[in-house]
């Protein structure tokens, strides 16, 4: 088994078992990592079994069950980060990050700003729908943490990223929520380096080149905005897909960059589009470089209502490839 | 009767009257207009925040609140920084960036700053006192938290951990009868605070709050208890809030009998007596001391107001860690 990174760029592994390995390899090198949550104690893993085998490895000590009390412990987590430990939260769901959000708005992301107190825990929060799970299983609530100074939001969506940034959310000393895509947890493989991997928060990625509008994106739409993009360059209409994968801090120079480049924008995300981070993408071109666009910036997100359960009604809610395509098509002729 | 020296005591008056001094000059400054934003006396509650912060260790984590000025200065931040903080000034703990108490936290210290959103600091101390379990280290976390507090969700979530987990924590309740305007009996269900320890199994008593070595006695018992690996305690400090919630705050609401009743209990008064009646200590003594710590807290008043406000180029900075 190859341990450099370059060598081992043909192995394809899922974002689960990503996720999994980067947890893994931060608990054996930096023996400060621990993790905690609901049901992840002992032989179970964890709802997701993101955490299996990690108990048995580490000991009771580093992989802490916690009860049904989402805002008891990660006040307790934001305790332990304080006193210098690197706790990595398990939110079951991030639906249920809501029961914790005093802890986490207003207590962890200001203590640094307040008193100089850094807070480097990371919350794991298994987002994303598409899967009828219905409203309280299915949420990607990153916008309501984009709006909050002090914390970090990280929505990957490729296996290598989410190996990549969780590893560098976990060596981060600042708040960092990391929004997983559980839709992608067992449907997406790709490379990933073996060996210590870490991509930097707060850089977008180029996912395909084009010259005639820019797809940005990030997290499980990412995959949809690539599928579309595919489609269209068989249309003759090269569209560049932009991979943001943190929302925050947010790439504006590769935003704008790209933007630029193209004229015209379309954006792109799961959660419902109703003040959704695309918004804030969107008024950063439109005063940014406005001169430089050939159309209206376009976005396309979630309806704004809760996420529903049955696939019909599921399947309207959510943008698809072949909506991505379609109002791709519409600002490419406008 | 206690564990501590005659030298101790007298120690112990010392930081009492020096807490009751920076309230008076506090409360009066805010009076007079020379004060910013808000403040909350301390008035009553010298005894809770010395007794409770003299059995703490260097090494120990400490979680105070908003009455509890004593403790901070016992951590070790001096009365001129705490000033300057009321004062929104530069060299104040917070740089500017928060009123009053609020945010006064030191890593230096092992001193954890509280937020508006009070209860929050429960789990939080819970955290730094895991973090000793985790390292093997035999020290104590302690947190204070009000009555009102002590009605929130999360208390109960911090109190069944720290049980779950033997944590090495200890929750002082300081029941100062009211919840801003909201007396006890009318926000909790059941009348003896400390009873709500008990669902969790956790060791818990009360004690005469205006009473500085029974709270001493209890807390650092307590505090031993929990470096020792035995888990976690709750000690109910009962006292008096002598002045309103806030400066604003007449607190037209609170009984005057019941105000008469712990002013006849006024924790610095009454231990003063003390020492004089067992410990022998003359008047001249005390008076010397008390004029010591009047002239160091108005001086440390003073240095605030001539201190700096914070530059408003820094306004953006310190948001995140390097």
């Amino acid at each position: 088994m190859p341990t450099d990174s370059r060598a081992g760029n043909n192995r394809r592994i899922t974002y689960l078992e990503a996720l999994a390995e980067a947890l893994d390899q931060e608990m054996a090198r930096d023996p400060d990592v621990l993790v905690l949550g609901e049901d992840i104690g002992g032989e179970f893993g964890g709802a997701f079994k993101a955490t299996k085998g990690l108990w048995q490895k580490y000991g009771e000590d580093r992989v802490i069950n916690t009860p049904m009390a989402e805002l008891g412990f990660t006040g307790m987590a934001t305790g332990m980060a304080l006193a210098g430990l690197r706790p990595v939260i398990e939110m079951q769901f991030a639906d249920f990050i809501s029961t914790a959000f005093d802890a986490i708005v207003q207590y962890a992301a200001s203590t640094h700003y307040i008193w100089q107190g850094a807070v480097p825990w990371t919350i794991r929060a298994p987002a994303d729908g598409g899967t009828s799970s219905g409203p309280f299983h299915s949420q990607n609530p990153e916008a309501w943490f984009a709006h909050v100074p002090g914390l970090k939001v990280i929505c990957p969506g490729t296996p290598a990223d989410v190996k990549g940034l969780l590893t560098s959310a976990i060596r981060d000393n600042n708040p960092v929520i990391f929004f997983e895509s559980k839709t992608l947890y067992r449907s997406l493989r790709g490379p990933v380096p073996p060996g210590e991997h870490l991509v930097p928060i707060g850089k977008a990625r180029q996912a395909r080149p084009g010259a005639d509008l820019t797809i940005i994106t990030y997290g499980a739409m990412l995959q949809s905005a690539l599928a579309a993009a595919e489609e269209l360059a068989g249309e003759d209409i090269e569209a560049a897909v932009l991979d943001l994968r943190t929302v925050k801090p947010l790439d504006t120079d590769q935003i704008l960059e790209s933007v630029k480049a193209t004229g015209k924008a379309l954006i792109v995300h799961a959660a419902n589009r109703m003040m959704g981070c695309g918004a804030e993408v969107a008024a950063l071109i439109a005063e940014e470089c406005f001169e430089y666009l050939d159309a209206p910036v376009r976005r396309l997100g979630g309806l704004d209502t809760p996420v529903p359960f049955s696939p019909p009604l599921e399947q309207a809610y959510r943008p698809d490839a072949d909506r991505i395509a379609a109002a791709a098509r519409d600002l490419d002729a406008w | 009767m206690t564990s501590l020296s005659a030298v101790e005591r007298l120690d112990i008056y010392r930081w009492m009257y020096r807490t009751r001094r920076f309230d008076e000059v506090m409360v009066s400054m805010f009076k007079q207009g020379r004060g910013l934003g808000t403040c909350f006396s301390a008035r009553g509650h010298e005894a809770v925040s010395i007794g409770a912060g003299w059995g703490l260790q260097p090494e120990d984590f400490a979680a105070p609140m908003h009455r509890n000025v004593g403790m901070f200065m016992l951590r070790g931040l001096p009365p001129d920084q705490l000033y300057s903080n009321y004062l929104g000034r530069a060299n104040g703990t917070t740089r500017g960036r928060d009123a009053n108490l609020h945010g006064n936290g030191d890593l230096s210290h092992n001193l954890i700053g509280f937020i508006s959103h009070i209860p929050q600091s429960l789990p939080v101390a819970l955290g730094t006192a895991m973090s000793f379990r985790y390292r093997r280290q035999p020290q104590a976390a302690l947190t204070v938290c009000g009555d009102g507090g002590s009605t929130a969700g999360v208390f109960h979530e911090t109190l069944n951990m720290a049980v779950l987990y033997m944590a090495p924590l200890v929750v002082v309740l300081e029941n100062n009868q009211y919840a801003y305007s909201t007396p006890v009996a009318e926000h909790t269900a059941v009348s003896e605070l400390h009873l709500k320890a008990r669902a969790y199994d956790m060791p818990s008593q009360v004690v005469d709050g205006n009473d500085v070595l029974e709270v001493f006695e209890a807390v650092s018992a307590a505090l031993a208890r929990a470096r020792a690996g035995e888990g976690p305690s709750l000690v109910e400090a009962r006292t008096m809030r002598m002045l309103g919630h806030a400066i604003h705050d007449g607190a037209e609401y609170v009984p005057g009998e019941l105000l008469a009743h712990w002013e006849a209990r006024d924790p610095v008064v009454r231990f003063r007596r003390w020492l004089q009646d067992n410990d022998g200590v003359g008047p001249d003594v005390l008076q010397e001391l008390e004029r010591t710590e009047t002239d160091l807290i108005d001086q440390a008043f003073a240095a605030a107001e001539a201190s700096p406000f914070p530059d408003p180029d820094t306004v953006e900075a310190g948001v995140y860690a390097d």
